[in-house]
């Protein structure tokens, strides 16, 4: 495993970067918060983003897609991630991309595949439930035998653009175990969908199922294969995650920087002083070890290695410690403008908490680490 | 004769095969599979094995005592990537290093980079053939982060400096031969333009060494006096008064040195026996084989991937240098977060150990908990030794994140 970008990955790179720059600054995030945006992102910018190709980076060329990897994803949500760009990269592209792209499912692949490429389709995939923490395994949704299909009854909360989605994944117990079952939004009677608002804006919603009537065309792949979908597809996002929270960190020490030179305190910048310039040293180590366990993780799972699972943990556990570290002394750095709402620092410290607390924390990792491990 | 220099074949194959016959040949039995075997050469080595002397001297004349210095001044000539071939094959047949020391690691390149031809022909050859022990005399009493405040005074008369001042932490200076040193040529120069880098033979009256306990035990480490020392001005190594210059090079030697003892398969102190198995030892686990407290088992997992974090890194700045891009101060990020690792390993053995991580010496514990016990305590001068996690901190905030001073 080679850790460096060849050519044509450094061009991913910065094309991404200059796109973020002239067309994603945070200030968007902030204005759609402030109009209380009910998608919570723009779609027009979804699609010239699906224009790019960014959508179907990982999917295949006859399928609309890149035919390319997560070493070529990764470097494309870090850059969206520095100015926490809201387009529905986790939900469609990685939960619920790959859960289909990994089933098998030749019709659902073919139905939906080239509609996410082409940025003209949402989907997510329901993967917690209250209660159940980061444990994936904790699907108190039943899915009863129902004739030739299941009848489906439940609540998933915390659905990634759930109140946008054209279509749901949702796994529900059934006899034989965790199924995942794709349901259409606009046509499934007794599936409730409520935007829930959560501290960093990102679009997420209650998703309650009563009663409803899944036919055996919903099921997603073989039977018995839902658990291990689920899994990989929350493996995989997870990683998206981790670039885009590598992106926030850097940015947010930027903005650190910038503000440690800038600002004045006794008559010389704060960043002279030796307590503020230790810790910035240490955010900066940091985030070095935060690039390379992501880019480790990415090639991980280009490579379909076994070491997938523990690479992936590795860089969550990294990543979230990395980010709080970076957004919590962000703050500090700036004094009390940190504690505005007018300085965007907030806007990290506030994204910080929300991906620490998704797909697992640092905790639940290392245990995962330490379990994978023998011990 | 035996077939062809190896240096001449251009086939790494070929290079691999010639290698492993020569060195099965040349090394004697007694010390095959004893790769933790140090030799350390000079004047006042008497190895408790003769067969290290024979060792050595086969090696020094084909060249594998130095195996990239130049064939002029007693090296091997070889390309990185021999060298790599004759690092594996060592490592694969457990064959010791023929040579060890600051001589290879520290004033050699900086000789190779700084030093007159004269000196070239001298030093590097006798380093190369393990006939000097070198010794290092950078920090002073007085002057320790604040290298450049060195005391240590060296006056000119006719050919020679006359030196007076005291060194600390000379490691092995009591085994060594010659000290490669910094002392101040001109008092009244700012302070980093007034220093001078002097190679100085300490076989003379005016040098006298005292060992230093440390708090884990006995120590490499020692002070050095100079009471009216004498070296030659042909020693100056660089110009008069730009030692700093040359201290600087010598600094970054050392960090990579060390940055690879922490780094990626180095111990650094204590066999790597895995944190968990040590933990399987002394703490119980449940049915399932997890280990039964869980603050240690976070912690445990926290130490390994921050391990394997730290490795991954070191391994991406290796492959961005095979690209071309070029070492910069964020080496010293290297230094503080390979030292803090093993520091912070080291402390989470003491407290998997428990009580028995408590012997100093003699019965009631086993001698790889009484080695532990000193490990942890030397451990402590990690981030102390070769430039302080502090010191480090302010090169990275001012030449990588350019902040202020």
């Amino acid at each position: 495993m080679e850790l460096r970008l060849s050519e044509d990955q450094e061009f991913i790179a910065r094309t991404a970067a200059d796109f973020v720059k002239e067309k994603s600054p945070l200030a968007r995030v902030r204005e759609l918060r402030d109009k209380g945006d009910a998608i919570g992102f723009s779609r027009a910018l979804w699609k010239e983003m699906a224009g790019l190709g960014w959508p179907g980076i990982l999917y295949p060329e006859a399928l609309g897609g890149a035919g390319l990897g997560f070493a070529e994803l990764v470097l494309v949500m870090e850059e969206l991630g520095r100015t926490l760009a809201p387009e529905p990269f986790l939900s469609t592209v990685l939960l619920a991309g790959q859960a289909l792209a990994r089933s098998g499912d030749e019709a659902k692949m073919k139905a939906w595949l080239p509609k996410i490429c082409a940025g003209d389709a949402v989907l997510t995939l329901a993967h917690q439930e209250a209660g159940g923490r980061y444990d994936l395994d904790a699907v108190s949704t039943t899915a009863k035998a129902n004739g030739a299909g299941h009848r489906l009854d439940g609540e998933k909360i915390q659905v990634l653009d759930g109140h946008v989605a054209d279509a749901l994944l949702i796994p529900a117990q059934t006899d034989g175990g965790i199924a995942l079952f794709l349901l259409p939004a606009a046509t499934t009677k007794g599936l409730t969908i409520t935007r829930q608002q959560r501290l960093d804006g990102r679009g997420v919603a209650l998703v309650k199922l009563e009663g409803v009537e899944a036919g055996p065309e919903t099921q997603l792949g073989a039977p018995g294969a839902g658990r291990a979908l689920l899994h990989d597809a929350v493996d995989r996002a997870c990683v998206g995650l981790c670039a885009e929270m590598l992106g926030a960190m850097q940015q947010a020490f930027a903005l650190s920087l910038a503000h440690l030179k800038e600002r004045e305190q006794f008559g010389a910048p704060i960043g002279s002083f030796q307590a503020l310039k230790h810790r910035a040293a240490d955010i900066f180590i940091e985030i070095e070890l935060c690039k390379s366990a992501v880019m480790a993780a990415a090639r991980a799972l280009d490579a379909d290695s076994p070491e997938v699972p523990a690479l992936v943990s590795l860089a969550k556990a990294k990543c979230s410690d990395g980010l709080i570290l970076a957004a919590n002394e962000g703050v500090q750095f700036f004094g009390g403008v940190g504690m505005t709402d007018e300085y965007d620092i907030g806007f990290y410290l506030k994204r910080a908490r929300a991906a620490e607390l998704s797909f697992g924390d640092a905790a639940h990792h290392r245990a995962r680490w330490a379990t994978l491990a023998g011990y | 004769m035996s077939e062809a220099s190896p240096r001449k074949t251009s086939d790494e194959t070929g290079f691999r095969e010639a290698t492993r016959v020569w060195l099965l040949e040349n090394c004697p039995p007694s010390l095959q599979g004893k790769s933790q075997v140090a030799i350390w050469g000079g004047r006042k080595w008497r190895p408790e094995n003769p067969d290290e002397r024979v060792w050595l001297e086969r090696a020094a004349s084909k060249g594998f005592s130095a195996p990239m210095w130049p064939v002029a001044y007693g090296g091997g000539g070889l390309s990185k990537a021999q060298n790599k071939v004759l690092l594996s094959l060592l490592r694969e047949l457990r064959i010791p290093l023929p040579l060890v020391g600051f001589g290879l690691t520290m004033i050699g390149p900086t000789l190779l980079q700084y030093g007159t031809e004269a000196q070239k022909r001298e030093h590097l050859t006798r380093i190369a053939r393990g006939e000097v022990l070198w010794c290092q005399g950078y920090s002073e009493p007085g002057a320790g982060s604040d290298l450049a405040g060195l005391q240590c005074r060296a006056e000119e008369d006719g050919d020679e400096y006359i030196i007076n001042g005291s060194k600390i932490w000379t490691s092995n200076a009591d085994a060594a031969d010659w000290i490669f040193c910094l002392v101040r040529t001109d008092p009244d120069a700012p302070k980093h333009e007034g220093i001078t880098f002097l190679l100085m033979d300490m076989d003379q009256p005016g040098v006298t060494v005292r060992p230093i306990k440390l708090i884990s035990g006995s120590s490499p480490f020692c002070e050095t006096f100079f009471n009216d020392a004498r070296a030659l001005k042909a020693n100056v190594v660089h110009k008069v008064n730009a030692g700093w210059t040359v201290a600087k090079a010598l600094l970054g030697h050392e960090r990579s040195m060390i940055a690879d003892a922490f780094g990626v398969g180095g111990t650094g102190g204590t066999k790597r026996v895995s944190l968990a198995e040590r933990a399987r030892r002394y703490l119980p686990s449940d049915k399932s084989g997890r280990l039964g407290d869980p603050v240690l088992r976070d912690a445990i997992a926290q130490s390994e991937i921050n391990a394997r974090a730290f490795a991954l890194t070191v391994q991406r700045s290796k492959d961005g240098m095979r690209a071309g891009h070029n070492p910069g101060p964020e080496s010293s990020m290297f230094k503080v977060y390979g030292t803090e690792l093993n520091m912070a390993r080291h402390e989470l053995m003491v407290r998997i150990a428990g009580p028995q991580a408590l012997g100093w010496e003699g019965a009631g514990f086993e001698a790889d908990e009484l080695a532990l016990t000193r490990d942890w305590l030397r451990t402590r001068g990690n981030s102390i030794e070769g430039g302080t996690s502090e010191v480090q901190r302010n090169v990275i905030a001012k030449r990588v994140l350019g902040l202020p001073d």
